[in-house]
């Protein structure tokens, strides 16, 4: 188990570097959906849930990780293309932070994350396993994401990357208190609210135009 | 009576509601019921005000609630449950000691709040009705959170809930401030939960069950995994002095408290920081009970300390009055922080400081939207002479300038005065007494320097244009007096029953070995 496991933490640090890398939006949004998938096959995974049988037993985990997926795989992502479609806008063409740099940053955390795990204790049954390092990594990269990128939406990306580092970490604590996965959805709730702040601002800077061009309309 | 008139969804939500209530309300929960309602009765308003026609009668519904909840929590401070609630939630000594300030000010707000939305008739008002009751209720279940997570959720919330409060103004600035706010914030309370999580952990290296009561944490005590531990400390300290505006992440301050109208930010200064303190309050509790209380103490300091650096350099520095009075909030943020790391003592003095603070605070932001309206500007450049033109809202901003700088008779002076003796004592530090008291000088340069600019000499020409569309009248004068008021009397004579809550509270924090 831990060693699919540890794969699949591996490909989410893999999608980290890459959306670092990516210039274009449209692949940054793309690397975040695939790292929610793959977050939101985890509990399974954990909960060693592979028949249908044995997931009716477990429903809350199966539920967890459906909502997982619908929301960072395809709800959030839409949102995020479509806002971005709306503001026109496909590039982070001036990043405080430039891309190579990024990737550097990047790929020195995840180094970083490795050694620092190393040194915090772990109980037998998640020794070996890669969790810690990996949102270790992922918060690291949604700071990179946020103070670097000056485009909303690159910094929402940011954001969304630093809260699935912690969704992570909560997979350490997935017999303890099933209370607190509830409260990582409400942190997804909170992302939501992000993207749609972005386009109630967007719609609103549409209105304005709109209104412009009537009241011309109107003048001829 | 149109405007009146609930439709039929409506009232089938609200008879959802009362069967709610009574359900809860079987044998055991009967006692507890005012507990509940602080946290029910505002959420209720705010649904209320979510369906509630009416767009001139709406804003009489912030008072009408914020009455009715100032009167439980009053009715609680005086008359204490002889047990909290439940190990979740409930009214505990340190909830008791903090809550009715919050509520107080929530009150005086909301009544200036009613004139305020008169005055700005043209915007719709459903929303900041409905979130401003929200964000009372989730203030109040954050204070009696006695669990992480449900603590994590009640501040999440209130962040949330805050975000459309920020813009009401519409313009682009408060959309920038707005946006500042929400990656900032948000930033911290990811924070906060992962190190809601990491507590979590060292409870169940610990040998522990993970469960995050702080009842069960406190009672694990040693048994806390201690790098775990610590780790959650830095990170729940960070992610809440987010949200309290310490110094370095207090940059979402200026321009939030800059851009929203000044009844939020005079809630944001003293109500939804005060629940960021009790967070942090509550987790050094259980840093102490692991023994490492020295560490949590010399953290506290160290940043409290910090903030009240930065926050002195830019008082002196600032043109805006009103991102002044944000710099003055990160300041007196840095001043809870140091005292509630000088021991049993300096928290006393903290949570004396906290009604002090919050009640002054008030009354500034409450004056300084008035000024700001007249002027119809913000900077000391703009703005002058105005205690000509607004000479009540003047004079109330002077002596709240005074008050929050801790001239003798107002409260600061005595709470400051306390956490000086704190940190004097041999318990405490006295290199942070001695920097403490400088930064309060600079502040005071500071701030004198904007008010005096402002208030003093002869007004614009177009100032005069614009100073006679809102005039002084009753409704945005009285609330911020009553706190000025209130913040003389809690100088001058400190009541018995707060003295002791406060007692109990620190008693409830530093538990006798």
């Amino acid at each position: 188990m831990n060693g699919t496991l540890n794969l699949l933490i591996g490909l989410t640090m893999g999608l980290n570097l890459m959306a670092l890398g990516s210039s274009r939006i449209p692949s940054l949004i793309r690397a975040m959906s695939v790292q929610g998938v793959v977050l939101g096959v985890m509990p399974l995974l954990i909960e060693h849930l592979f028949g249908w049988e044995a997931m009716l037993r477990h429903w809350p985990v199966l539920l967890v990780a459906v909502a997982t997926i619908t929301v960072k795989g395809i709800v959030i992502p839409r949102l995020l293309n479509r806002a971005m479609r709306a503001a026109n806008i496909d590039r982070d063409m001036e990043p405080l932070i430039g891309y190579v740099p990024s990737i550097l940053l990047g790929a020195g955390g995840t180094i970083a994350a490795m050694a620092l795990a190393r040194s915090l204790p772990l109980l037998p049954e998640h020794a070996g396993s890669l969790l810690v390092p990996g949102a270790l990594a992922s918060v690291l990269t949604g700071f990179v994401l946020l103070i670097g990128r000056t485009k909303a939406i690159s910094q929402v990306c940011g954001y969304l990357i630093l809260e699935n580092g912690i969704y992570l970490f909560g997979l350490l604590l997935i017999h303890a208190t099933p209370l607190l996965v509830e409260a990582g959805i409400l942190l997804d709730l909170t992302v939501g609210v992000f993207v749609i702040g972005i386009i109630v601002d967007h719609i609103q800077r549409a209105f304005d135009s709109l209104d412009t061009r009537k009241l011309t309309v109107l003048r001829e | 009576m149109e405007c009146l008139s609930l439709d039929g969804g409506v009232s089938i939500r609200l008879c959802v509601l009362l069967l709610l209530l009574c359900a809860l309300c079987d044998h055991s929960f009967l006692a507890h019921m005012k507990e509940l309602l602080l946290v029910l009765l505002p959420l209720a308003g705010a649904a209320l005000a979510a369906v509630w026609r009416g767009n001139r009668t709406r804003p009489w519904l912030m008072p009408v609630f914020g009455a009715a909840h100032a009167v439980l929590s009053l009715w609680l401070l005086v008359a204490p449950p002889a047990q909290p609630l439940g190990s979740w939630f409930g009214f505990d000594p340190l909830a008791r000691a903090v809550l009715p300030t919050v509520s107080l000010l929530f009150v005086l707000c909301a009544a200036y709040g009613v004139s305020y939305l008169r005055v700005r008739a043209e915007r719709p008002n459903r929303v900041f009705v409905s979130l401003m009751l929200a964000v009372l209720g989730l203030l109040s279940a954050g204070h009696m959170a006695r669990h992480l997570g449900l603590l994590w959720i009640a501040t999440e919330g209130v962040t949330l809930a805050a975000i459309p409060l920020l813009h009401f103004n519409a313009t682009p600035r408060a959309f920038e401030a707005t946006w500042k706010y929400l990656l900032v914030g948000g930033t911290g309370i990811a924070l906060s939960l992962l190190g809601s999580f990491a507590l979590g952990y060292a409870s169940l290296h610990g040998g522990g069950s993970g469960d995050l009561t702080f009842g069960a944490l406190l009672a694990q005590g040693v048994g806390l995994t201690k790098p775990w531990m610590l780790t959650a400390w830095v990170l729940l300290l960070v992610g809440y002095g987010t949200k309290m505006g310490l110094a370095p992440m207090h940059t979402w301050k200026p321009d939030a408290y800059g851009e929203a109208p000044g009844i939020v930010g005079a809630i944001l200064a003293g109500g939804v920081t005060t629940v960021a303190f009790t967070a942090i309050l509550r987790v050094r509790a259980v840093v102490a009970a692991a023994g490492e209380g020295a560490i949590a103490d010399r953290t506290l300091i160290a940043i409290g300390l910090f903030s009240l650096v930065v926050a002195a350099l830019f008082l002196l520095g600032t043109r805006d009055f009103k991102r002044m009075l944000a710099y003055s909030s990160v300041e007196h943020m840095g001043i809870l922080a140091l005292a509630a790391g000088l021991g049993a003592p300096g928290l006393w003095a903290a949570l004396f400081h906290v009604w002090a603070n919050s009640l002054t605070k008030g009354a500034l932001f409450l004056s300084a939207g008035n000024i700001r309206r007249a002027a119809g500007a913000r900077t000391m450049d703009e703005v002058g002479g105005m205690a000509k033109l607004t000479p009540v809202s003047a004079a109330i901003f002077v002596a709240g300038m005074f008050a929050v700088t801790a001239l003798p008779p107002f409260g600061p002076f005595f709470s400051e005065l306390r956490i000086v003796r704190a940190s004097f004592a041999p318990s405490g530090s006295a290199i942070a007494g001695v920097v403490f008291l400088g930064c309060l000088l600079f502040a005071f340069f500071g701030l004198t320097r904007v008010v005096f600019a402002i208030v003093d000499g002869r007004p614009r020409v177009a100032t005069k244009l614009t100073g006679h569309r809102f005039p002084e009248t009753a409704g945005v004068i009285v609330p911020p007096l009553i706190l000025m008021a209130l913040s003389l009397w809690l100088g001058l004579a400190l009541p018995e029953v707060l003295s002791t809550s406060w007692t109990e509270a620190v008693a409830q924090l530093y538990p006798a070995p």
